[in-house]
């Protein structure tokens, strides 16, 4: 270890120019039949690459240690779940709790917090998810529009099996089904946008990988993803901008909060659960698409 | 008894994480980590949030999972076995690849 320890300090010393080995292009070209040989020792590159190596996991592990430590005497110092000292116990909890469904008419009090309370909150997330469907759009597009990538060769012809595509005949239309049913009931039962959106895709990815590619890009048009997206997100822009300025004049007449419990309740919360339901959709199928394919 | 349940789920979840950090194999990863989401799910449902483990079933184990999977295909890291390496050749010597 001190003739390791020695090299160190000649690179130190500046005795070792490391980067003088990247520099390939500026070296004179050896003449011909002789052999390269490389200016600087080999070895000695390779030993101080192996320590600076030691170096990065001793530092690893003591970060993850002194991490680890922190976050757990955080977690130890919170308050017991259901204390009623704790200072999430405010105001704000209090009035979602008591008055959120009187006030939104939804019996999901999650959903009646994030479509309602906080509904702008949430628009902020679906253009997250509209920007990241761009940007995979353009990188994936660039260049070869109207060439998608060339087709692989499957690992398994899932429609040539009659087991798989006999079963998937039979699941889809269910998953399809309990999605919708997820995304409409999501002012009354757990759920809303974000996970029936997701189960939708699902079943949609699950159709593009048995029935392939091809006939996934002729039954779903690249067109109806992008505008259903785009059309989904402005309608909820529109509508939460429109009752956001006219409610506060008391101007409640088209999102009434209705009875509770109902399925044509709790105002604008059931229209924009479908709308977000439909951006997540779209983004989850197109990225799978362009992985996939490097096209819609 | 709900105890029990959830202490054997807490320690699935941190195998489960450990392991995705450890195993060689970029595509045993992606499985263990869907296997990591599935656990967590249930585990939302044991601390009464539905809404989350709906979401995490259906992002973590399913999309993720699936993005993940295309894109070690796409960069060639899922170890092939002999029969699909055997079709590819077969398939490459038809149209005339090489």
């Amino acid at each position: 270890m001190a003739n390791s320890d020695s090299a160190f300090r000649r690179w130190l010393r500046g005795e070792v120019d490391l980067s003088a080995e990247l520099r390939t292009a500026e070296m004179p070209a050896p003449p011909e039949g002789e052999r390269y040989e490389p200016r600087h020792h080999p070895a000695l590159i390779r030993m101080i690459a192996r320590q600076s190596h030691r170096l990065y996991v001793a530092l690893v592990a003591v970060l993850c240690v002194v991490l680890f430590t922190v976050l757990l005497l955080a977690a130890a110092n919170l308050p017991a779940y259901g204390d009623a000292e704790a200072p999430t116990n405010n105001q704000v909890s209090e009035r979602y709790v008591n008055q959120g469904v009187e006030e939104t008419g939804a019996l999901n009090a999650v959903a009646g917090m994030m479509l309602d309370y906080r509904a702008f909150n949430t628009l902020g997330e679906s253009f997250v998810l509209f920007a990241a469907l761009c940007v995979v759009t353009v990188l994936m597009t660039r260049g070869r529009r109207k060439h998608p990538l060339p087709s692989e060769t499957d690992y398994a012809d899932y429609y040539a099996d009659p087991i798989v595509h006999t079963m998937c005949k039979v699941i889809i239309p269910v998953i399809l089904v309990f999605g919708v049913y997820v995304l409409v009931n999501g002012h009354l039962s757990p759920g809303g946008g974000f996970s029936g959106g997701a189960i939708l895709s699902s079943a949609l990815i699950i159709y593009a990988m048995v029935w392939g590619d091809e006939r996934a890009h002729g039954a779903i048009r690249e067109s109806t993803v992008r505008r259903t997206a785009a059309l989904a997100l402005g309608f909820y822009a529109v509508s939460k901008t429109c009752s956001f300025y006219m409610a506060a004049n008391g101007l409640t007449g088209v999102a009434s909060p209705g009875v509770p419990g109902r399925i044509f309740s709790a105002g604008l919360i059931l229209p924009l659960n479908v709308a977000v339901g439909l951006v997540v959709c779209c983004t989850m199928y197109s990225f799978y698409m362009f992985f996939r394919r490097g096209a819609l | 008894m709900m105890t029990v349940f959830r202490v054997i789920l807490l320690i699935g979840l941190v195998g489960c994480a450990i392991a995705t950090a450890i195993v060689r194999k970029p595509m045993q990863a992606v499985i263990i980590y869907s296997a990591f989401s599935v656990v967590l799910a249930v585990l939302w449902i044991t601390l009464e949030a539905p809404d989350l483990a709906v979401t995490e079933a259906a992002v973590g184990a399913g999309v993720t999972g699936t993005l993940l999977y295309l894109t070690l295909r796409r960069l060639n890291l899922i170890d092939q076995d002999e029969a699909h390496k055997e079709k590819m050749r077969e398939e490459a010597d038809e149209h005339g690849k090489f």
